[in-house]
């Protein structure tokens, strides 16, 4: 196995430039996970928990390689609340958002308050240079995004109207250390609100119906949010599996982001 | 690869050429069995290590990625002149019973004690979270940490803790 | 029969002594099997069938062979004897016969220099399979006549009936004993064609015999030591990595070392049986229990392992603690695809237990009576027959006492304590106070003690005194339960000296201790000991013609008489003894008979908190109440009872393996969730002392009643709370909201 421990990102996207094939190794909480159970060989690693270019946090800007740990501290409430229920202490002390993004699960527990933000990913490449890619052109699919091989995820771009009134919650079985079954993040700002949800479909998602919905009403009655409850239940598209069913994730979407609408508003 | 690291204050170069955890060279070419191999996922915290001051499951650390590393495990915890408190505490309250989980809840908890010296319940139930324990219910580590988050003799007094 | 004897030496009995392996096991010095090695060792992997049901049509171990460092590859044409293994019943393959019959069966094993190499040998086996239709229904199978046993019990006149009557159909999941330490082995070959085996047991002498069966040695060829365990609770009295490790060391004449990782721990351990169970119980208007009628399916999966056993608890136990003249039980335990079930603490208890007391809130909202108090009115008491084997009840059973006790426990405050994260959901804050019901729910749960049936139950002790001090020596499994501690305090009590070591002997030094389940080693080993103690002291004292014994010597009329050295002159002196527990029976044609050798009884109060728009549940306090005999060492039963009950907590909301088609979904510690330390609920405990008729000091078993009783209790809260008719377990969030 080839490895480097890249001082800098200019070695990181050298060696992506030559082995497009290298694995990336930040917290490990993925790709080790791969390698002991998947039983994975790489043969090419690049360690990036050294590059200081993805350290760095301020208002808009979160390097790929700030920890959860780091981000529970997160001025955005919503994104400290969601680094909070990521695995153990032990996963959050090495785990970092690049790798959340990277992987890109359904359930990844960062993804929707960046689709909540309207944020980008920002990537680069030796070939390409650097790249900012809206989140939702970022994400495909199931594990799927539009990284180029060649590309090292850098940072995540946020707006800068990202409102202050935010909430996140996920339901998942256990009261701790548990992949989400849904999660969801609402913010309110001058724009209205917004509702972004994890693990209800094949990528973070925003649910948009239930927005203009909410977005065009006078008032927020109780009558208005049993219908928003419904327009999510019915807007995402989850699948059953062994960790719950479409019914109960379409149900616990709309009670969630209900919810979290009641837990903004003014 | 020669990998330099530091364990319990030792210098541990070892030679590893895939992607092997550092739980794995712990165990099988340091000779360090005490770090615990139960899950190789990060969902339990038995092969729970300090990793230049980080809790981490040594499961999901590669190898050669520590070069230059200090790491602590169970057997660094403790001295000749005794065991390290949690290690006491546990052993008080009976909160060790099969024993495989021990060792990840010692040096969890000697690291959430370093950081928060009087965690209440709830503190110590959070930070604890990552370390299952099968045996306990975990209502004697609870006993245990409740011994060892008491203010003890000879802790500075701040003028609100009267 | 509670012993007069009081503890006069620090370490005795009734004191909660440290545990004499707590310091290595904290320390990380304690060595586990998965932690041995030994000179030029060799790597064991296993390959394992794909499918639930297959058969083989090709099997070529050539490519494996060919890999560099590899030193054996073996399929089921190299096992030397026996072909087939099993405790009970001999029905299992020692590797793939011809056809696959659960999924990750072994088909085929390797040796190889290191850890990878072995993996990637057994993956370079090239399997031919033509998949066949797996029977999976257990349903099905008993209406195909694939069962291990039915049983038919009758009680009484089938023809009365009650006025009050409630109907119930409940099902339990496949729960998984999910011990931390995976399945690990180290056989290690002797220079005269025999070997030492180090392997994760419950009970090294039944292991013995069938791996002498399938190995084709004399039995002093083998010798199997106990081992450091990372926990059992029933998943280790089944042969896992035995017949395999020592093939291969037989074969390469290295020692070899085999570990399961994770997912082949899911696959590589029996589990707790899943069960359906029809039940209809009758009741006069005061309350009394007229008529019970059940019918019950446990699913055995491929092969038998302990299967009729825990079909026989799951129906001597349809009732509970509970009176009932009127008995009509039939059961079955079925033979499928699935994978093979077998021992879980609590073994067959659990999910009866689910069903009767479920039931018995019915009854009591249909009588419109307090459950508690229906549950006294019926109260199975010292000298009534058993509901269901018409045995009477011999020695104690403090039902009522456990039930009042539990009762006086005060409920928690419902608010004591407003942080988020103590509400249902825990760390995703899902929950606000308002969405919050709190329930309370409670459950009485009956085992039987040591092992029934007529079967020939003993445990070996041989107790030394030395200069240095005394030896217990013993084959007894330590899986964590403290059964060491108990040992020593047992000595030490009837002795006199503190001075006491427990010495794990293997099995070519003692007989059998019998297996470290059925709730029997504190009863049986430590009767063993307590007989070997007592013979010894007996013994000591009529040579010396002494009055009392301490811990430094023989004393007559309170002077010292013969000092240790003086006792020991020529040589330790010592005591070995064969205890049994009283003398049980098979059943009649009616399942009538004295199946059992004793009973403990146990009973909890859940209080939980639910989100029932979420079905969202934290389980805040489960209390006990806990028949123990005699208390030996209040701390070990407090880590039993803690214990019992969180896996109680996590059958109930949370545990099973999700098995579809007889392939397991889950077997992974990321989706087989099992209880974290922010799940714990509460546990407060009262301990009931009523001495038993055997066992030492009056002492009863207690390590699998905690299990039994807490998950319906949980399971009533969470009714409680929400109004919702929960039928199975573990109650999951889509359940709640009716999904």
């Amino acid at each position: 196995m080839e490895f480097v421990a890249a001082r800098d990102l200019d070695d990181a996207l050298d060696v992506k430039a030559d082995e497009p094939d290298a694995a990336l190794l930040a917290g490990g909480t993925d790709l080790m996970v791969d390698v002991n159970l998947a039983h994975h060989r790489p043969a090419s690693v690049v360690s990036i928990r050294r590059v200081r270019e993805l350290a760095g946090v301020d208002e808009h800007r979160i390097g790929a390689g700030v920890t959860w740990e780091q981000l529970e501290g997160s001025p955005h409430r919503a994104l400290a609340q969601a680094a909070r229920t990521v695995g153990s202490p032990q996963i959050r002390s090495v785990g970092t958002i690049g790798g959340n993004i990277g992987t890109a699960s359904p359930a990844g527990d960062g993804l929707p308050w960046i689709a909540a933000a309207d944020a980008s990913i920002v990537v680069a490449s030796r070939k390409r240079g650097e790249r900012v890619v809206p989140w939702n052109e970022f994400f495909v699919g199931v594990k799927e995004t539009s990284l180029e091989p060649d590309e090292v995820i850098i940072a995540v771009q946020v707006p800068g109207d990202v409102p202050e009134s935010q909430e996140f919650a996920k339901v998942g079985v256990r009261n701790a250390m548990v992949i989400s079954t849904v999660s969801c993040v609402v913010m309110r700002g001058d724009d209205g609100y917004r509702i972004a949800l994890g693990s209800v479909a094949p990528t973070p998602i925003r649910a948009t119906q239930a927005e203009a919905l909410l977005n065009s009403a006078r008032d927020i009655t109780e009558p208005l949010l049993d219908e928003l409850a419904d327009v999510v239940s019915r807007e995402v598209r989850p699948i059953t599996d062994h960790r719950s069913t479409e019914a109960y994730r379409r149900h616990a979407s709309g009670v969630l982001a209900r919810r979290l609408v009641e837990r903004t508003r003014p | 690869m020669i990998v330099r690291i530091t364990v319990n204050g030792d210098d541990r170069p070892f030679d590893v050429s895939g992607p092997d955890s550092l739980l794995s060279v712990l165990r099988r070419d340091l000779g360090l069995p005490g770090t615990k191999d139960a899950c190789e996922q990060g969902e339990c915290g038995s092969c729970t290590v300090e990793l230049d001051g980080a809790l981490v499951c040594s499961c999901l650390v590669m190898a050669v990625d520590a070069d230059g590393c200090e790491v602590t495990t169970v057997e660094g915890l403790g001295d000749e002149d005794g065991l390290h408190p949690v290690q006491e505490a546990m052993l008080e309250t009976g909160a060790v019973q099969c024993g495989f989980c021990t060792p990840g809840f010692v040096v969890a908890g000697a690291h959430l004690l370093d950081r928060n010296p009087h965690p209440t319940p709830l503190e110590v139930k959070e930070a604890l979270a990552g370390n299952v324990c099968r045996c306990t219910g975990y209502g004697a580590i609870t006993r245990a940490f409740e011994l060892l988050a008491e203010p003890h003799p000879g802790d500075a007094q701040t003028g609100e803790e009267s | 029969m509670t012993s007069t004897v009081v503890p006069r030496v620090r370490g005795g009995i009734g004191t909660s002594v440290r545990r004499p392996d707590g310091e290595p096991k904290v320390s990380g010095n304690f060595a586990y099997a998965s932690d041995l090695t030994a000179p030029d060792m060799l790597w064991g992997a296993t390959r394992r069938s794909p499918y639930a049901r297959a058969r083989l049509v090709r099997i070529d171990v050539g490519p494996a062979r060919a890999i560099d460092g590899v030193h054996a590859v073996l399929t089921q044409a190299d096992v030397p004897g026996k072909p087939l293994f099993g405790q009970e019943e001999q029905d299992q393959p020692v590797l793939c016969d011809g056809e696959a019959r659960f999924w990750g069966e072994p088909v085929a094993i390797v040796a190889a220099d290191d850890e990878e190499t072995a993996r990637l040998a057994a993956e370079a086996i090239i399997v031919e399979w033509e998949e066949l239709d797996p029977l999976v229904d257990p349903e099905q199978a008993v209406a195909d006549g694939s069962v291990y046993r039915e049983m038919r019990v009758r009680r009484g006149d089938e023809s009365v009936s009650g006025n009050v009557v409630v109907e119930g159909y409940y099902e339990t999941a496949t729960q998984d004993q999910a011990p931390l330490g995976p399945e690990a082995g180290l056989a290690i070959p002797d220079d005269a064609g025999g070997m030492d085996l180090y392997v994760t047991s419950q009970w090294i002498h039944i292991d013995h015999k069938q791996i002498v069966d399938c190995m084709a040695m004399e039995p002093d060829q083998i010798r199997c030591h106990p081992v450091g365990i990372g926990g059992a609770f029933g998943a280790r009295e089944d042969i896992s990595v035995h017949i395999h490790v020592a093939m291969l060391a037989a074969v390469t004449g290295r020692p070899v070392k085999m570990v399961y990782d994770r997912s082949e721990s899911f696959v590589g351990h029996v589990k707790r049986h899943p069960s359906k169970g029809w039940y209809r119980h009758e009741a006069d208007a005061e309350g009394n229990l007229v008529k019970v009628t059940a019918r019950l399916i446990l699913d055995g999966g491929s092969y038998a392992h302990t299967s009729r056993a825990v079909l026989a608890n799951g129906a001597y136990f349809t009732v509970g603690p509970y009176r009932c003249d009127n008995i009509v039980v039939d059961a079955a335990v079925t033979r499928t695809n699935n994978p093979p079930a077998g021992a879980m603490r609590g073994f067959g208890a659990v999910q009866t237990c689910f069903g009767y007391e479920m039931q018995m809130d019915r009854l009591a909202a249909a009588l419109d009576m307090d459950p508690l108090e229906l549950r006294r009115r019926n109260a199975l008491a010292p000298g009534d027959p058993m509901a269901t084997s018409g045995q009477i009840i011999e020695g104690s059973l403090p039902t009522v006492a456990v039930i009042d006790a539990l009762e006086a426990i005060p409920l928690p405050p419902e608010d004591v304590d407003d942080d988020p994260l103590l509400r249902p959901g825990g760390t995703g804050l899902t929950t606000s106070k308002a969405d919050v019901v709190r329930g309370v729910g409670f459950a009485v749960g009956l085992k039987n003690l040591a092992f029934s049936e007529a079967f020939d139950d003993y445990t070996e002790a041989r107790v030394v005194m030395t200069s240095a001090g005394v030896e217990v020596h013993t084959a007894a499994i330590e899986v964590g339960q403290g059964l060491v501690t108990v040992c020593q305090q047992i000595a030490r009590t009837i002795l006199g000296t503190e001075r006491v070591a427990v010495i794990w002997d293997d099995t070519s030094r003692i007989g059998s201790a019998g297996s470290t389940s059925a709730s029997r080693q504190t009863q049986m080993t430590g009767g063993a000991v307590h007989a070997a103690s007592e013979a010894l002291r007996t013994k000591i004292l009529q040579t010396h013609d002494g009055d009392e014994l301490r811990a430094d010597g023989v004393y007559r009329s309170g002077g010292l008489i013969a000092t240790v050295d003086e006792i020991c002159a020529d040589g330790p002196v010592e005591e070995h003894v064969r205890f049994r527990h009283p003398p049980t029976t098979t059943a009649d044609e009616n399942g009538q008979g004295d199946v059992h050798a004793g009973f403990v009884v146990a009973a909890h109060r859940a209080v939980v908190d639910v989100d029932p728009e979420l079905g969202l549940v934290r389980v805040v306090q489960v209390d006990t109440a806990q028949d123990v005999g005699k208390a030996l060492n209040p701390q070990a039963i407090t880590g039993q009872l803690e214990g019992g009950i969180m896996m109680g907590t996590g059958f109930a909301v949370m545990e099973q393996l999700v098995i579809r088609n007889g392939v397991i979904v889950n077997p992974t510690f990321t989706d087989y969730l099992v209880p974290t330390f922010m799940d714990a609920p509460d546990v407060e405990t009262r301990i009931i002392e009523e001495g038993d008729h055997w066992g030492p000091f009056g002492a009863k078993g207690i390590g699998e009643s905690p299990t039994i009783s807490s998950t319906p209790a949980i399971v009533a809260a969470i009714r409680n709370a929400t109004g919702k008719d929960l039928t199975k377990v573990p109650v999951l969030p889509e359940h709640i909201i009716g999904d």
